[in-house]
Order: structure tokens, then C-alpha cells, then sequence
């Protein structure tokens, strides 16, 4: 996993020292330039980077220059070496991270990703520059009651199928499928949850940055155009149903549990729950109707 | 790992397709999975393409019933092994009829009349989709038969699976073969047909890589021995690895796959890794269009593969090897592994090579139908039975390479060029060519020549020199233009093209030899159809695991389109080439790895040289 949920024991790690956009910075090694940069205060815009998971560095969207290299590389997954002179903010980075911006936004619905409409305005992306153009819009996959997977936001960022196979849950319920443009995220032969390895422990949810996957409550009341984070509340608190004292962060509206998450630092489930943590929480407010 | 498996059943066929390829069933249940579990699969694992092939072969798809079976035996995930199935263009996931004819609709088989004979064979045979008993036919990418061009490959699941090509081929062809299957077909031309300089004995003699193709039996390793073969081996025992691999590093051979890489470095840095083991892998995946040539020395000379292989792993400390041949090679196929059967026989692989002590083995994965899979990391994953997409560099594969290993990975051509290498020393190596590029180069020649073919020469000739070699433009039409190592390169114009083509030639002129794909257009063709063909075939063999490439390459066609067939304004066109070129740059800038960073290269050089789409 990702070296900030190692444990903070062992050998003192050697300083590294690199330049970042012109300032010369110290950093630990093994480190990434993301690592560096958050840690700097350099603003670098991510969306398959998962806190919890192993980069894939596939969106592409948080590319930096490296002098001496002939490409851009990805920032959250490159590891610092000494003397890296590193570029975060130049006109080439920038037209890279439009043009990311702007294929997926003409082609994925990425309106529950509440950062990107911010980005685009910072690197003046336009995504309707294309025209008509191919698309992933297709029907929300609705087929059991605890989440819904609507992969018309889905950018691939691989979080999903990493969480659910061998970095977290290991139930392998799902894969990349397909090549290309038709590459999509499935379970074998596209058969329904209910049908394949899938426990419901809603990992794969928890580190979906495009609100692909969602809690079916989330879905019923963005549809019926009732889901307002604004008047939400977050209450952190401990799971009620075994020993093991995972954190789970409540999230209401009106005073009704509309969705629970789990706090990523947490050092018992790293954001990670089970069905019960993650869906079991209908008793709490079903109760006063007996 | 407790895994769970679709419920539909595996029919007879595919059960015994499998016991096939995997041996008779040995399903891992309840405690002794829960035990073994994690290391049984590691073990299975690279398994899974070969098992995936056993299913596609005898019952033309794959299944749920087939893939649970597979999965159950390998102990892999059915939501994963679809993934890697679906990953492949030659493994269906529907039923479809067991005989396939694949329709070459690529660059080279287009300039030879492609597009006139897939029209003949959609009025004669129907749609592509129509999946009408006996047979279907569809579009295919490159068939790897250039210079003989329209080619078709005729694939019938069953017991035994058949294949076979024809090529050039009619519209008739494709009728008779979706009637008849690939058993009714005629032989395919003799290898050495792909070699034109074979064909007098003044360019016989200019010949090094190519000697032996069509001059000995390809099945025979006595006949190999006759002519040569296994010197070089016994002379590299002789030097030692450390002899070798300072031979190969002062031959300056550089990489032939198209990154011209220097060898020696490479087998230096895999030689020096403690950890252990080291890999080799062979790379003769070629599907960039227009590339043939790592067919032409595999089935015309596979023991010089072998041994130049087995002189590789000596030298870089490898007990295994991997050949990753494309799967549209039938030939190839069956020529290589009997070669590598016969060379176990008798001793030149296996626990003790020669008597020596050495220990080397060597085993055929057989692509799928994924250009990707030709880079250097995808070649991993879908050698491990992974999706064939590309690993992020740095760490690079002398590091960590195949199973974490590693690795030398290297093309077929790069190879045997260790043959002479060893037998004449790297000096003397390096006194061939130029001083930038040593040693002779096989160049692929198609399109709209007399005689094309792969042709070997001395780096240092002119690309005019090799079109004149290779006959010129004939039917007395004149030149448009040449396009370079393929989808992959760039166009030069017909008054450039008196440039020598080396390394630093190419560079000096702003293009690149690529894997030495020279498709040679002449004024008849159509450009912008053979652009969009170029544009097709990069959105379609994108892995699709980074933004840039799958989304950019689909952009990018749909621009094409509109600029080439749609009315347009000069405000929209201006608009649509803008949009290439921000498109292009963010390909090139922003990719994983090199197929996204060049999908645009050919079509950038025929806007800015050939002054196409103006």
C-alpha cells in the first residue's frame, strides 16, 4: 500500500533534494513528485490517485515535466531522485491537463466530480470543443438494492477493481473488460451483482472519485432531486456490530442516514468497511415506526 | 482464494480442450485451495492465454461454461480472466460460426486493393456482423503479409483447429473459403518468396541475417548445422558470458524493434542484477502494419532464433526464455515449435545445452490479436496472463520485468544479429554500415513496388536506393510518397528520399526507421482513406488504460473524418485541425507508452510534409 499507512517505525529516510518550479525543496526518499508537492504546498490536480490504493497513473491528469525526459510523467507515482528539477505549472503541463480535461469531460459525465468544474475554468478546458462525439452514456445499472453503477461518469481510473481484488477485499468481483474506448469496468460476461462475487462491502464506492458508483439512497435522491450536501451532516462514530471498531462517518440529511463512509486514515480499516458497516444502518432510523 | 464460479457447465469439448493444453483436471478444493491457494495461482496463472486459445480453437469462443472451467482449474477469477479475454481481438465472447475469414483492411494491403476487395466480398459474402452458417468473415488489422497483399487468414475452431492464408487474394477466395474452411486451400508461396534478393546469386551474397532462409530446410537442425548453425553457440561457450556480452557491446548494435536501444548495455545491466532468475523474452509480436520480417527469419531459419536466444540467456543468465509470437502467424507457429522440439531432443535446450552444463529452455506464448502487446511491459502482463497493457517506466525491465524478474526483452531481428556478432567479432560487426549504424538492416518493402519483399543491407543506402532495389514504382506510375517504420513513423516526400537510411539519417531528416517498414504510395493512392485507416487502427488497438490514448485516439479519427468527408467550412476545418494537433501533442506528451505517444506521428507528417487535409 501506499507508504503513508506503513507504520511510522523503522530506519530514518535519507532527504532528497530536488527543485520544484524553481525552489529548491527537501524530501524523503522514496517519496513521489505528488508526495513532494503536496507537501510543498505545489497544487497538483489528481483523479485516479486513491490515498488508500497503489497508483495506476492512468488519467494522466496530474503530469509534471522532468528536465531530461522526453515525456511528461505521471506525478503520483514517479518516486523523486536527487536533483529532479521538476516543472508542475509550464505551458506544456498545462495543454496536457486541458487536453485530459477535455477528453474526458466530452466524454464521460464527470458532474459528480466536485473538483473538475474547477479545473476546467483554471486551465480554461473546454470539452464541448468536439462536437459530436462518442460517448460512454448508458443506462445506470440498477440490479440490487445497496448501490447503483452508473458508467456513464466512469473515467476508469482502475480504484474499484483495485480495491475490490487484491489491494483490499479480495472478492475480484470485477475487472477492466473490453480495449480501447470500449474498455469498461464488468463482471464476467456483464452478469448482475447478485450473480457474481460481489459482498457488498461497498469498498469499490468508497474511492470512486466521478460518483460512478453510489449508494442507491444517494442515486433515488439525486433523481428526485433531493440530495443537497449543503444541508448535510457528518458524524464520525464506531461501528456498532463487531469487535474489530472500524470508523464509520455517518452522513445525514434531515435527520436521516443518507450514506456512510469511513475515514481513509484510519488506521483500522483505512476507509474500508463490510456490508454491515457500510449498508446495515436502515434499523437506526426504521426503529420509531414500531 | 475462495472464488465463485459462473453456474453454466463446460460442454465435453471444451473440457477436453482444456485437459489438452493444462493436463487432465486437477480442480484445488476446499482446505487444500484455502492452503495452497495464493501459490497455486501465481503458478497457474501465465497459464491462462494458452487455456483461453485451447477454448477459442476447438469451439470458436469462449463461453461462460469454457471460461468457468478455466478458471476453476487455474484459479482465477471469472470477473479477471473475461477481462483478459475481452482484451484480445482474436477471442470471441459470443457464439459465433467455427469458420472465420479475417479480410486484411491495413495499410499496405490497402494500397494493393484492400478496399476493392473487402467491397467484392461484402456484395459477395454480406455483412462483416452477418454470422451466417458456414462461416463469417470481418476486417482485420495486419496480417503481416505485406508483400503479397490482399491477404486474408482463414481460422476453423475444431478437432483440430486449422488455419491458413492466401495471399494476394480475390473476393472468390474468401467465398471459397467461408464454403470450404482452410483445409481446401492451396499451399502458401515458400518463404523464401519474401526474400527477392534470394532469387540471384549476387544479392544471395549480400545476405547475413537472410543466408539461410530458402536455402535450408527449415524443420531440419541438421541441415542448420550444415550451414553453420550452432557455431556461434560453441563459440560464445567459449568466450564466456562476460566475452560475450563485451562482443555485443562493441558490435554498437542497437535494438531493432523500433527504440534502437543498445544491446549491449541491456544484456550488461540484466547480467549484473543479483537477484535471480533473469528472463528472456523474444519479442516477435511485429504488428506494427507493414512489418514482416520476423516472420520471414522465423519461418524460413527458426533454429537461428533458438540459438542466438540460447547465446543471450548464456550471456545474461537466463533459464528461461519466452518467444511472444503474434497470433496471426500459423507458420511461424508450427516451424518454431518443431524447431524448438527438435533442438530439446538433441540436446541444444534443456537441463544440459550441448553438454555443457548449461541450463536453458525456451517456451512459445502466442499473442491474441493486441498490437499493444508488442511493447515491453504489455508483453509481460500478457505473457503472465495479465490484460496487455503497459507498465509504468521507471522501474525498467532490466530491473523488474517479467514476473519481477530481470529481464532482457528483444526483438526477433536484434537477435540473430548476435550470430555474427559472436562469430566475427564486435569489432568486426561494427565495421559494417555507418559509424552510427552498424550492421546490416532488414528493411520491409511493400506497397507500390515491383518487387517487394524484406531486404538486407549495410546501414548507409539511400532510401531511393532501396525502392530501386526493390524495382521501383512500377506500372509506370510515379512516386507520392513513402511512410517510414510504419502506423507508428512518419511520410517523406518522393523528392526526400535521398537520405541514407540510418539512425542518425532518419534523425537528421526528421523521421525514423521504426522497425524498417519503407510502404512505398504511389500517385493512385488515396490519401485521405489511408490517413483515417492509420487513425482507425490506433483507436481500435488502444489498450485504453490512460486517458490520452483512449479518448485522444478516438478524437482524433472523428476530426479526420470530418475533415476529409464532411462539407465543411473553413472556420470548421481550421477549428477540426487545431483540434488534431492539440489532441497529438497531448498523446505524445501525456501517454503511458509509446503506441499512444506516436498515434499521431503519421498523421502530423502527412499534414506538415505531404500538405494533406489542407
Amino acid at each position: 500500500m501506499t507508504s503513508t499507512y506503513e507504520t511510522p517505525v523503522g530506519l530514518p529516510r535519507r532527504a532528497v533534494s530536488i527543485q520544484i518550479d524553481g525552489n529548491e525543496v527537501k524530501v524523503s526518499e522514496g517519496a513521489t513528485i505528488l508526495d513532494a508537492c503536496k507537501a510543498h504546498g505545489t497544487d497538483v490536480p489528481t483523479l485516479c490517485y486513491g490515498d488508500t490504493l497503489d497508483p495506476v497513473n492512468a488519467c494522466r491528469v496530474c503530469v509534471v515535466e522532468v528536465e531530461g525526459n522526453r515525456v511528461l510523467v505521471p506525478s503520483c507515482s514517479r518516486k523523486v531522485e536527487p536533483g529532479m528539477v521538476i516543472n508542475t505549472d509550464n505551458e506544456r503541463t498545462r495543454h496536457s491537463r486541458k487536453m485530459v480535461l477535455e477528453l474526458l469531460g466530452s466524454s464521460v459525465d464527470l458532474s459528480a466530480a466536485p473538483l473538475v468544474a474547477g479545473w476546467n475554468d483554471q486551465y480554461q478546458a473546454d470539452p464541448t470543443r468536439f462536437g459530436e462525439s462518442k460517448t460512454v452514456k448508458q443506462p445506470v445499472k440498477i440490479d440490487n438494492d445497496l448501490y447503483v453503477r452508473d458508467y456513464s461518469r466512469c473515467i476508469l481510473c482502475y480504484k474499484c477493481v483495485d480495491a475490490c481484488g487484491e489491494q483490499w477485499q479480495n472478492s475480484f468481483a470485477i475487472s477492466v473488460a473490453g480495449r480501447g474506448f470500449n474498455a469498461h469496468i464488468s463482471t464476467e460476461f456483464d452478469v448482475g451483482l447478485p450473480d457474481s462475487a460481489c459482498v457488498y462491502c461497498g469498498n469499490c464506492v468508497e474511492v470512486c472519485p466521478t460518483g460512478a458508483l453510489m449508494f442507491k439512497t444517494e442515486h433515488d435522491m439525486r433523481v428526485a432531486d433531493t440530495w443537497d450536501e449543503s444541508v448535510q451532516q457528518q458524524t464520525t462514530t464506531i461501528c456498532p456490530y463487531c469487535g474489530v471498531g472500524c470508523s464509520l462517518t455517518l452522513h445525514t440529511q434531515d435527520n436521516t442516514i443518507v450514506k456512510v463512509t469511513s475515514p481513509h486514515e484510519s488506521a483500522v480499516g483505512s476507509g474500508n468497511l463490510c456490508i454491515k458497516g457500510r449498508f446495515g444502518f436502515q434499523h437506526v432510523q426504521t426503529l420509531k415506526h414500531n | 482464494m475462495d472464488l465463485r464460479f459462473p453456474k453454466e457447465e463446460p460442454t465435453l469439448a471444451e473440457v477436453q480442450a482444456l485437459d489438452a493444453v493444462l493436463g487432465e483436471s486437477h480442480v484445488v478444493e476446499g482446505w487444500q485451495r484455502e492452503r495452497g491457494g495464493a501459490h497455486l495461482a501465481a503458478d497457474q496463472r501465465p497459464h491462462l492465454l494458452a487455456a483461453l486459445h485451447a477454448l477459442q480453437n476447438r469451439v470458436g469462443w469462449v463461453s461462460p461454461g469454457g471460461l468457468g472451467e478455466l478458471c476453476r482449474r487455474l484459479d482465477v477469477p471469472p470477473a479477471e480472466a473475461y477481462g483478459v479475454a475481452s482484451f484480445y481481438a482474436m477471442f470471441s465472447m459470443e457464439e459465433r460460426p467455427a469458420r472465420v475469414v479475417h479480410v486484411c483492411a491495413d495499410l499496405a494491403c490497402q494500397v494493393l486493393g484492400a478496399g476493392a476487395l473487402l467491397d467484392a466480398v461484402q456484395a459477395e459474402c454480406g455483412n462483416p456482423s452477418q454470422t451466417g452458417v458456414p462461416g463469417a468473415w470481418q476486417p482485420s488489422p495486419c496480417l503481416g503479409l505485406c508483400e503479397r497483399g490482399p491477404a486474408i487468414l482463414v481460422t476453423e475452431a475444431g478437432d483440430p483447429a486449422h488455419e491458413a492464408v492466401i495471399a494476394p487474394a480475390i473476393a472468390t477466395d474468401v467465398a471459397v473459403a467461408l464454403r470450404v474452411g482452410p483445409k481446401g486451400l492451396g499451399a502458401e508461396a515458400p518463404v523464401v518468396a519474401a526474400v527477392p534478393q534470394a532469387a540471384t546469386p549476387q544479392g544471395a551474397a549480400e545476405l547475413v541475417l537472410l543466408k539461410r532462409v530458402g536455402v535450408v530446410d527449415p524443420s531440419s537442425l541438421d541441415d542448420y548445422r550444415a550451414h553453420g548453425g550452432y557455431e556461434a553457440l560453441r563459440a560464445a561457450f567459449a568466450m564466456g558470458p562476460t566475452g560475450v556480452i563485451r562482443e555485443v557491446t562493441d558490435s554498437n548494435l542497437v535494438g531493432r524493434g523500433g527504440a534502437a536501444f543498445p544491446a549491449g548495455r541491456k544484456w550488461a545491466a540484466v547480467a549484473a542484477q543479483p537477484v535471480r532468475t533473469h528472463y528472456l523474452v523474444c519479442n516477435a509480436d511485429e504488428s506494427e502494419p507493414g512489418t514482416f520480417k520476423d516472420r520471414v527469419i522465423i519461418e524460413g531459419d527458426p533454429f537461428s532464433l533458438i540459438e542466438a536466444m540460447t547465446i543471450c540467456a548464456f550471456a545474461t543468465g537466463c533459464e528461461h526464455g519466452f518467444v511472444y509470437l503474434r497470433g496471426e502467424y500459423p507458420r511461424a507457429l508450427e516451424h518454431l515449435q518443431h524447431a524448438i522440439d527438435a533442438a530439446r531432443d538433441r540436446g541444444y535446450l534443456g537441463t544440459n545445452v550441448m553438454g555443457l552444463g548449461f541450463t536453458f529452455d525456451l517456451t512459445i506464448v502466442r499473442g491474441a490479436g493486441a498490437y499493444i502487446c508488442g511493447e515491453e511491459t504489455a508483453i509481460f502482463n500478457s505473457i503472465e496472463g495479465y490484460r496487455g497493457e503497459p507498465r509504468s517506466k521507471p522501474p525498467f525491465p532490466v530491473e523488474v520485468g517479467l514476473f519481477g524478474k530481470p529481464t532482457v526483452v528483444n526483438n526477433v531481428e536484434t537477435l540473430v544479429n548476435v550470430l555474427p556478432i559472436v562469430l566475427n567479432g564486435g569489432p568486426a560487426y561494427a565495421a559494417i554500415g555507418t559509424a552510427g549504424s552498424s550492421g546490416t538492416k532488414v528493411f520491409c518493402v511493400s506497397g507500390a513496388v515491383a518487387n517487394a519483399g524484406v531486404y538486407e543491407l549495410p546501414f548507409g543506402a539511400t532510401l531511393r536506393e532501396l525502392i530501386d532495389l526493390a524495382g521501383g514504382v512500377p506500372n509506370g506510375r510515379s512516386l507520392k510518397a513513402v511512410l517510414l517504420g510504419g502506423a507508428a513513423g512518419s511520410f517523406v516526400r518522393a523528392d526526400e528520399i535521398d537520405f541514407p537510411l540510418t539512425l542518425e539519417g532518419a534523425r537528421a531528416h526528421n523521421t525514423t526507421l521504426g522497425s524498417g517498414v519503407v510502404m512505398v504510395l504511389d500517385d493512385t493512392v488515396d490519401l485521405p482513406t489511408f490517413l483515417r485507416r492509420i487513425a482507425a487502427f490506433f483507436r481500435d488497438e488502444s489498450c485504453g488504460q490512460c486517458v490520452p490514448c483512449r479518448v485522444g485516439t478516438v478524437r482524433q479519427e472523428e476530426a479526420l473524418i470530418r475533415i476529409t468527408l464532411g462539407p465543411r467550412s473553413a472556420a470548421q476545418h481550421e477549428a477540426d485541425l487545431t483540434i488534431l494537433r492539440d489532441v497529438g501533442r497531448a498523446m505524445r506528451d501525456a501517454s503511458i507508452c509509446g503506441l499512444g505517444q506516436t498515434a499521431w506521428s503519421a498523421i502530423e507528417s502527412a499534414i506538415d510534409r505531404l500538405g494533406a487535409l489542407q
